[in-house]
């Protein structure tokens, strides 16, 4: 009796540490990761690399088209995204709850959000570059990325809404005002801090997609500022896997030193979305 | 005041409905370029020949290939984030300190927000030169080092929602095993797992799914191969890699090749389509049982 006990409490510690180092090991990989991409791209960071044009000499090629492409895309894709997205989520939250095309809509987005992003790019190739005549442009790109980040938006405002109490809602009604006007006024306040944190992580994602892009034929070599959303453009992560299927030594240097920008611009936004997350679960008791 | 409620109602209706525009937008490009496609080559062909050329003179049109490279990739992946997402689930469910809990999650999360492209790097000129020292016959490209490393990425997909599928088994189940004597492996594997299998079950396949749908680092480690073979040493080539490769060169709009990629992508949102649902499915019957 005794020694099946002892048994059962050896399985317990042995499955505790390795509990332990299951998880410790996906912590594991992403230092070994970022330790071997500090390594090789960190002396490479220097001012020529943010402020250089494309070039075929890997000491002489830079980030400063590519890293405007991306602060376009994230701008465009914002002035899309955010209004769609938390009108969605509101119509569905605040407006349709119970009618049926408010739960099409819904099984919709749940399909939407499992569909691969290149599947967006599809979309975007026939009927943004080919029907709407937009071309390889930013603005095509922007709306790409849009679309497939619609349901992250839709489904955090939701979330947000859903989050605050009915009450709020009957006091705004009681003092006679209108269901947007309670909406606008009462509920979106108080659900701001889940929305915006859901915005930017949505955002986050949109910045560090490539393969949509790539079937949109985003550029992979051009060498002039876009200066308007109908310019030809390419964002970091596209420069990188440029760089990444080059033989030579030097690309691959550039492509860590440009993975180390993108991951500071990722890690930052995810950085805000979880401190704003934070402030708004400690502050808001209802 | 009336009317302006109304115009913003059928406003936030219009801004919905995009999103049934966008699925709606989807299914009709991929089956009218794909139609095209296939009164051009037969279906069955499409289904069964066993070799995928359509760059090349002798032209080729058997998905197979494609669907293989999809599927060994995928499968390497979920065997690594099974064992691993799952092992951390329990782990942090039933025997982490809360604290560790909660300073482990966002950490484990950031795995999932890593862009897709950097994992590519990773799983090129760090795990294959690594895999290259123990397996010495191994190419340059291959499918096992994307596999491990989308397994990675996809860890916190399985560990999270398997956690909330251990969270949610009744308190009751937990505290009866316990009770009778049992310890927390034994309550951890004989009840709380098998109670939350149905959610482990979702999270699997939204992982493969995933998986499935990954395009970068497939496109960036696994190679340009279109090949029928479960040898994961050797380069392949998936659904998601092909449609990369196809919009990197200068194919004419409208010609063969071009539809290739439609026909491609139909291939591959069935297959995702299909899994999806499936987890729906399953996920909609176990909210049914507990509540």
């Amino acid at each position: 009796m005794s020694r099946r006990f002892d048994g059962n409490r050896i399985k317990d510690k042995v499955f505790q540490w390795f509990g332990i180092a299951c998880t410790l090991f996906g912590l594991l990989m992403l230092a070994v990761f970022l330790i071997s991409v500090l390594k090789e791209g960190i002396p490479r960071l220097n001012a020529q690399f943010f402020t250089s044009l494309p070039s075929r000499k890997p000491e002489e090629a830079g980030i400063l088209i590519p890293l405007f492409g991306t602060i376009w895309i994230m701008v465009l894709t914002s002035l899309v995204a955010i209004p769609l997205g938390v009108a969605s989520g509101i119509y569905l939250e605040e407006y349709g709850k119970k009618n049926r095309l408010a739960a099409l809509i819904e099984i919709n987005i749940t399909n939407l959000a499992g569909v691969p992003s290149i599947i967006y790019g599809l979309l975007a190739l026939e009927i943004f570059v080919r029907i709407l005549g937009l071309g390889k442009s930013l603005l095509a790109g922007s709306l790409t990325l849009a679309l497939l980040i619609l349901p992250i938006i839709i489904v955090a405002t939701r979330e947000a809404l859903k989050a605050v109490p009915k009450t709020i809602r009957e006091a705004s009604y009681a003092l006679g005002a209108t269901k947007w006007q309670t909406t606008w006024f009462q509920v979106l306040p108080a659900s701001s801090g889940g929305i915006v944190t859901g915005v930017i992580l949505a955002i986050s994602r949109a910045i560090g997609e490539t393969a949509p892009l790539i079937v949109i034929g985003a550029m992979l070599y051009i060498t002039t500022i876009p200066s308007s959303p109908m310019d030809d453009f390419s964002v970091l992560p596209i420069q990188i896997f440029n760089w990444l299927s080059r033989p030579q030594k030097g690309f691959i240097i550039n492509a860590t030193a440009a993975i180390i920008v993108l991951l500071a611009i990722t890690f930052i936004l995810n950085g805000i979305a979880i401190y704003l997350r934070n402030r708004w679960q400690k502050k808001v008791k209802w | 005041m009336k009317t302006k409620e109304r115009i913003i109602e059928w406003v936030l209706l219009l801004c919905a409905g995009v999103s049934i525009l966008t699925t709606a937008g989807i299914l009709w490009v991929l089956i009218s370029e794909s139609s095209v496609f296939f009164s051009r080559v037969p279906i069955t062909q499409f289904l069964f020949d066993k070799q995928w050329t359509p760059l090349f003179d002798d032209k080729h049109f058997g998905i197979m290939s494609l669907v293989a490279g999809t599927m060994l990739t995928s499968f390497i992946a979920v065997g690594v984030a099974l064992p691993i997402g799952l092992t951390i689930a329990v782990y942090l469910n039933e025997y982490a300190p809360k604290s560790f809990r909660k300073t482990i999650k966002p950490v484990l999360e950031i795995l999932a927000a890593i862009p897709t492209v950097v994992y590519g790097f990773f799983a090129l000129m760090v795990v294959t030169p690594f895999l290259q020292g123990i397996f010495p016959q191994m190419g340059g490209f291959n499918a096992l080092s994307p596999g491990i490393v989308m397994g990675i990425m996809i860890i916190p997909m399985i560990s999270s929602l398997s956690e909330d599928a251990l969270y949610a088994v009744p308190t009751s189940l937990r505290e009866a095993s316990y009770g009778i004597g049992a310890s927390r492996f034994q309550t951890s594997f004989r009840v709380l797992v098998p109670a939350a299998s149905s959610g482990i079950i979702v999270s699997v396949i939204l992982a493969i799914s995933r998986a499935i749908g990954e395009t970068m680092i497939v496109a960036i480690a696994a190679g340009q191969q279109p090949r029928l073979t479960f040898n994961p040493f050797v380069p392949v080539e998936t659904i998601t890699t092909y449609i990369v490769q196809v919009s990197l060169g200068d194919v004419v709009q409208g010609s063969l090749e071009y539809q290739t990629i439609f026909a491609a992508g139909i291939a591959l949102f069935v297959l995702t389509f299909i899994l999806n649902n499936i987890s729906f499915y399953i996920k909609k019957k176990f909210q049914e049982k507990y509540e």
